[in-house]
Formats: structure tokens, sequence, C-alpha cells
């Protein structure tokens, strides 16, 4: 008797758990600044995954807004504000700028809201770099702190980790009730089938416009854990090229499955540590797999792991069908 | 006076580039509902790929400049369809998306690493030199451009609507399945289409890149540009195309001349941006139905 | 007896093709009217334009007297009138539980009651009611891709009544679905018609299925009505006759 799909899922949850928080143990700190960072990334991807695997739209502006969290973070932390309202106040800004792109651009057909995402990135790029009397340009801003939370420090590279880890599972947690929730089922509604969705009533636009809203707030809370991550703010993180790559991050993983994001994150983050020594080749290798994966798979890794489960179980079912005829003669 | 006559020519310099840019954008999308994201790298290429016939292949310009453009026929045009747009629009229009997205990613990359990452200067077809017309200097390059597009552009309207074939292909621009049912091989009018594209891009990689050099990443603000001029034009026509185009290259010009020059690759995203809130069918364009 | 629906000289120009060239009718409360036609007479486009998919060239469309025309669909539906498709539009990945309970939850309350409300939006007893009334409980739990062609269209017939709508479009509801699932159908169209004082619109091209469900025909004919009335009337038409034969 095979266990049942849930049971395998529940035990490969708490085995990736057990993992990650036994992982900084046998990990040198740019080991374990790589998994915080792994950690950072998929919060920003939780995000876009809402967007593109929920509400089937591109945006090309996920890292505008982790840009922004990360300035605006950056920016009250070290003008003494305690992190926590920073961290709020990121998320809750990025999700306001997101509802006022979004609302134009979703008022019309197409793949417009690609092109303003696009457009919004080159936007805020420039002023990232140009206004050095909010941003400090290309100099950045320096000597980021790192939080204090209820008297535990999290200065070390250890401790910091483990903050983020519990920030992706809080975000997660939420994430996963979203998903759960009327508005989950209407997001899917959305993604299968947006003409049928809206003959019964769910309003797309509005639910469209909110996913993107919702995703880009996420891409402020990650941006907000990255600036003590890596306690320095330059522009040139936060470009086209990082936009791309959560992209990229969310469709490999499989857009639209929860756990998309995190093996997307992790394929993106550990791919060039592990290609570094084809140095500049692993982004040919990488946007190549992507072509070849989405020819070959759509729905992305996780959805390629779907599709073997799925014709595993039709095996035993033509298995079983077979031996109970046979039994039956 | 003589500046904004400069301007204005330079203006329509640069948006006659757009508009060559932003036709095979539109032309793809018409046809066969592809969102080519790649479209900024598809002009990078073939400046690299006549600087590769000439400085390895050790051809004359002209012949390099032949070579090149095959390249590009085979490799944007009938490559780019049958390998990567085919098998993926079976899927869906948004895993088309993220692949010519990753496409254009490879591309960037490999003119990197293949080729490099430095800016290399690229021959003009037109000698370096300015006309001097009542007070207002203007460059030969901007002159030659808007002649060569000019020309280029009436071409293919004349081609459009006056042979058989291009007739045929507006007929499957319009309606595809009505096109099947009146037997036009839909198919190798799509198969056109691209390679039409290819066409255009080799010839506005032509033209701009002695002006800004060949660099790996020129292909961003070019794509961007030419996504903006569509949908301001309105993304369903031609026409509209050639009036976004025009109406972005003068926009920026005068933009950067009288407002802050640092932000002029923000002003796609306001023009997009005002178009979308005021008149979302683009000038040009025709209201669109509704389909939710 | 109240009219439902109001449709005042409805076009629809693609071009030069015009689909629906001057449609107005009526329909009244609780009548079953079906509206037949031979292919490409414009019945799919008058639908659409009824229902927001596509926006009229001109005319008008009201419902209980308000004017609708050119509506989107999401908020039509939520003025009480739903429909079901030509090309079967289940959600597949979704249960058929919850095919039904997304079919009914966004005329539950506002969308932040939604977010914060029960995973069910409350509609599980209504679920279980109709997949009762349809004979679907034993299905209830599968995914919805995995039923059969007739399955799925009950549900998807179902799924246009959640939400206990005043006026219910039907768009070739009988079209690949075998005999007997076909009498079932319009055993349960009936039933409901008579319980829930339903009114309903519907496209078909199954001439007996026609016939024996609605009470009054409208016959449509190059975007035009030729002929309206009982289906014994209609099938006496000689126009009717003409109409299809011509084809």
């Amino acid at each position: 008797m095979t266990p049942s799909r849930n049971v395998v899922e529940r035990v490969l949850i708490i085995l990736a758990a057990a993992v990650l928080v036994a992982a900084p143990f046998g990990l040198k700190s740019y080991g374990i600044y790589v998994l915080s960072l792994w950690a950072v990334m998929t919060i920003a991807a939780i995000g876009l995954n809402l967007t593109v695997g929920y509400a089937g739209q591109v945006s090309l502006a996920q890292a505008a807004f982790v840009g922004v969290g990360a300035y605006t973070t950056a920016l009250l932390t070290t003008g003494g504000w305690p992190f926590g309202l920073a961290f709020l106040l990121s998320g809750v800004l990025c999700f306001g700028i997101g509802w006022g792109l979004g609302y134009p651009a979703l008022r019309v057909q197409h793949h417009y809201l690609a092109f303003v995402t696009l457009a919004f990135t080159t936007l805020a790029y420039l002023i990232f770099r140009n206004e050095v009397w909010l941003t400090n340009g290309i100099s950045g801003i320096v000597g980021i702190p790192r939080p204090n939370v209820f008297g535990w420090s999290t200065a070390a590279a250890r401790d910091f980790y483990y903050f983020c880890l519990a920030v992706l599972a809080v975000i997660s947690a939420a994430a996963w009730w979203l998903v759960q929730s009327p508005w989950g089922r209407a997001f899917v509604a959305l993604r299968e089938n947006a003409l049928r969705a809206a003959s019964l009533g769910v309003d797309t636009r509005r639910y469209t416009l909110v996913a993107f809203a919702t995703g880009a707030g996420l891409g402020g809370f990650a941006g907000a854990l990255y600036a003590p991550l890596v306690q320095f703010v330059d522009p040139t993180p936060f470009s086209l090229g990082l936009s791309l790559n959560l992209l990229l991050m969310v469709i490999v993983g499989g857009a639209g499955y929860f756990f998309g994001p995190f093996v997307g994150a992790l394929v993106a983050v550990f791919l060039p540590e592990w290609l570094r020594f084809t140095e500049g080749f692993y982004l040919i290798f990488y946007a190549a797999a992507v072509m070849v994966l989405l020819a070959f798979c759509p729905t992305g890794l996780l959805g390629l792991v779907d599709r073997m489960l799925e014709m595993h179980r039709r095996k035993l079912d033509r298995a079983a069908t077979v031996a109970a005829n046979g039994a039956t003669r | 006076m003589a500046d904004i006559f400069q301007l204005l020519i330079a203006g329509l310099a640069t948006g006659a580039i757009y508009a060559l840019v932003a036709i095979g954008f539109t032309l793809l999308w018409q046809t066969s509902q592809t969102i080519n994201f790649a479209q900024g790298e598809f002009v990078m290429l073939p400046a690299f790929l006549i600087l590769a016939a000439m400085n390895i292949a050790e051809l004359p310009f002209w012949l390099a400049i032949l070579a090149g453009l095959a390249a590009a026929l085979l490799i944007l045009g009938a490559m780019f369809k049958k390998l990567l747009v085919d098998p993926m629009l079976r899927h869906g229009v948004l895993p088309l998306v993220i692949a010519t997205i990753a496409f254009g990613l490879f591309l960037k990359e490999s003119v990197k690493e293949f080729y490099s990452a430095e800016a290399q200067p690229f021959p003009s077809l037109v000698p370096a030199g300015n006309l001097s017309i009542a007070g207002a200097v203007i460059s030969l390059q901007d002159v030659a451009i808007l002649i060569v597009a000019v020309v280029a552009v009436g071409a293919l309207q004349l081609f459009l609507s006056h042979t058989r074939t291009g007739r045929a292909m507006q007929a499957t621009a319009q309606n595809p399945t009505v096109a099947r049912i009146l037997g036009i091989a839909v198919e190798r009018m799509i198969l056109y289409t691209f390679l039409i594209n290819a066409a255009l891009v080799t010839l506005a990689s032509l033209l701009i890149t002695p002006v800004y050099l060949a660099k790996f990443s020129n292909g961003e603000t070019l794509g961007l540009a030419a996504f903006i001029a569509a949908i301001v034009g309105g993304f369903n026509q031609v026409r509209g195309a050639i009036a976004g185009g025009l109406l972005l290259g003068l926009v920026d010009n005068f933009a950067a001349a009288y407002l802050s020059a640092q932000y002029r690759g923000a002003i796609p995203l306001f023009v997009l941006i005002a178009v979308i809130l005021f008149r979302p069918q683009g000038l040009l364009g025709r209201a669109e139905e509704r389909t939710v | 007896m109240k009219a439902v629906l109001e449709v005042r000289d409805l076009r629809k120009s693609f071009g030069g093709i015009h689909a629906v060239d001057g449609v107005s009718f009526d329909v009244r409360e609780g009548e079953i009217l079906g509206i037949i036609g031979p292919n490409g007479s414009g019945k799919s486009t008058l639908f659409n334009c009824i229902l927001g998919q596509l926006r009229p060239s001109s005319g008008e469309v009201k419902i209980d007297g308000r004017i609708v025309t050119g509506m989107r669909p999401c908020d039509l539906n939520r003025l009480g009138i739903s429909r079901t498709f030509q090309l079967l539009q289940v959600f597949p990945q979704l249960s058929v539980r919850e095919n039904l309970i997304l079919a009914g939850q966004e005329h539950q309350g506002s969308m932040m009651s939604r977010l914060f409300g029960r995973r069910d939006a409350g509609l599980s007893a209504a679920a279980d009611r109709m997949l009762g009334f349809f004979r679907l409980d034993h299905l209830a739990h599968e995914r919805a891709g995995s039923l059969s062609y007739g399955q799925q269209k009950l549900l998807d017939v179902a799924m246009a009544f959640m939400a206990g709508p005043r006026l219910v479009l039907l768009d070739e509801p009988a079209g690949g679905v075998n005999l007997t699932m076909l009498a079932d159908l319009r055993d349960r169209l009936r039933a409901i018609n008579e319980r829930e004082k339903a009114t309903f619109v519907v496209i078909e091209h199954n001439m007996e299925f026609v016939m024996s469900l609605c009470s009054r025909i409208l016959v449509l004919a190059e975007g035009r009505i030729i002929a309206e009335g009982t289906p014994e009337e209609i099938q006496r038409n000689p126009k009717v006759v003409e109409a299809y034969l011509g084809q």
C-alpha cells in the first residue's frame, strides 16, 4: 500500500525543515550567508508566485519592490527606527505602489502589466541611482544594523539566518492561509479559466490587482530582510536582471505550486555557486535550461514531479485492474 | 528655432528606429499572439553577427551585412519560430512570454561571453558629418536613418497592400481563422512575418549601432522603447507602431534636452502610463473587444 | 407577467459581417425560452452580447427594467444572471465540491469578509444539496477533470445555479450528452424551473431537447428573428423549415 500523497508531502516538509535548521552547523559563514539569501529570495519569489502563478500575470518589477523595501529599511534602521516598524512599512509601501501601478495597467487587456512593470523597474533603478540626497546614489547606505529581537541579537551569521528562517516560516504560513481561503479558490479559478471565473461573479480585475499588490508587498518584506543581511544597500542588485531571475525562479520551481518558489529559489541561488567554475557561462546554461524545461514541462520542476507521480499512479491503477481481471477469471 | 528643428530631426530619426522595431513586434503579436520579450536583444544581435563576419571570417563590410542578414533570418526568424514559438504556443501565452524572456537572456549572455563584454565600434553606412540647414546643425546620420527608415517602411507597406502575399499576410494578421477558411497558407504567412521581423531588426541594428556602439546590453533600452511604442500607437495596428515609435522618439529627445537628462530612461514609462490611463487602445488603435 | 430580460434592437457587427442584426425580444419570469437557428445565425454572438462578453454595436439589454448593456460579466453575474458554456468550462484541477463552492462564493458577503471568513464561505450545505439534486454526490471529492463528459455537463449546469440566479442562459447544454443523461438533464432543468421559478434561455441544436423543454421558441437566421411561437407552431412554420433546409 503506497502511503497517501499528503502523508508523503508532510514527511518531506518536516525533513526539509529539519535540514534547514541543522544546516548552519556544517557550514562556514559564507555558506550560511547563501542560505540566508535563499530564504530572502524565497520570500520575494512567494510574492511573485502570487502574481504569476495564481493571477497569471507577468511582473518584471519584483526587483524594484525588493529595492524599495531594502532602501526603506536601510534608511529607517540607520536612522534609529526599530526594525519591526521598518519591516512593516516596507511591505505596506510596496503594497501601495503595487496597487498604484496595477490599477491602470490591469484595466486594459493583454499583458500590459508586463510592460508597465518593466518600465517601472527602469524608473526605480534610476531613482535609486540619481536621488543621491535620499539613497546616497552609487555610494550606497552602509552600516545597516541587524535587529535585536526581544533581547536576542541577530548580529552573528547563524543567528541572523535563524531570524530569516523564522520570518520565512511566518510568511509561508500566511501565504498558505491565503491560498486555502476563498481568495485562494478565486485565484485558482482566475488562473485556470478567467472567462469562466468572471461568469461566476469572480471580479477578475480586483483579484488580479490584489494578487499583484500583495506580491509587491512581499517583495518589500524580502528587501527589508535583505538590507540587514548584506548590511549595505546600493542600486546595483535591484535591476532588471534580478527581476528576471526572480521570474525564472517562480517558473522553474513551478508557477502556481505553493512550494514552487522554494524550489526555484534553491536552484537560482545555488546554481551559480555550483557552476562557479564555468564563470559567466552559468547564465547561458540557466537560460537554455529554462527554455528546454518550458518546452518539455511548462509547469516547472514541481509540475514535472506531479506528472511523474501521475504516470506512476496510472501504472499502479492499470496493474491493479489487470490483477483484478486476472483474479476474476 | 534652429534648436527645435535639430531636436525634431534627431527625434524623428530615433523614432524611426523605434518604429522599425515596433512594427516587427506588432506583426508578430497580430499574426501569432507572440509577445516577443527578446525584441531588444533581436536588435542587438545582428550587429554582432556582422562584426563576427567581418572580424572572424574577414569579410568586407557589405558582404558581412549580407551574411549577418542571412544569419538573422535564420536564427531570429525561422529557428525562433520553429524551435521556440511553435512548441510553446501550445501551452499558452504565458509560457511563451517567459520563453522569450529566457531567450533574450540567452542571446545577451552569449554575446557577452562569446564575443565581448566591452562596447565595440561599428562601421557606419553613412560618413560622419553634418548638414547645415537654416542655421540648424543636423547630423548626416540622422538624415540617412530617416531616409532609409522611410524607404523601408514604405516598401513594407507597398508589399503588404499591393502584392498577393502581402495581402494574404494582412488577412492572416487581422483574423487567422477566417484567413484559413479563405484558403490562405496561414502557417507560411506567419513564417513570413517572423522573417520580416528578422529583417526589420537587422535594419534597425545597422542604423542604430554606429551611434551607440555594439554592446551586449543594448537590448534593454531598445526593447522597452519598442514595446511602449507599439502599445502607445495601438497594439493592433502597424500604422500605430509607426506613430508610436515616432512619437516616443520625439518625446524622448525633447524631454532629454529640456528636462533632466538623468531620467531619460524613464520617459517611456510616463508615456505608457499616460496612454493606458487616457487612451488604452493606443493613439491609432481600435477599441478592443473585451474578453473578460 | 413581468419581463426579466428585455433585449431591444441589438446589433453586433464584425467589420462588414452583421452577426446580430436588430434582435428584440422579452423573456418573462419563469418561462423557458429556446433560441434555435442554423449554424452561423448569430445565437452565440447574441448570448455573448447579452452577457457582457462582447460589447454590442448598438441596442439595449435590460434586466428587471435596469439597463445592463455592456456591463462586465462578473457584475452581471452578481445581478443574478448566470450561464453555462458550449465548450465545457469546469475547473478541472478543483474537486467537484470546490467547483460548486467557487460558483457561489462571490455572492457571499464582501471580498474582505471572504478573506477572513470560513474556508468554504458557508456554502458546504448548499453545495451538498446541489450535488444531491444533480445526483453527483458520490463524485464530490473527485477532481472535476476526471469526470465523464456528461457528468461535467451536469456539474456545469449545477455551478450556474449555485448562486440562486434569476436568469440562466444555457449555451447548447445538450451538446455531446448521451440519451440517458439528456433525459436526466431535461428532467433536472424542469424541476429547478418549477421549484425556484428560475427563468431560462436555451440555445440548442438538438430539436427534440428544445421542443420538449421550452415553452416558447425564437428562431434566428442571419442575425434576425424570423419566427416565434410555441414548439408546435415553430415546427409547422414554413419559414423555419426553409431557413434550415436552405443551408
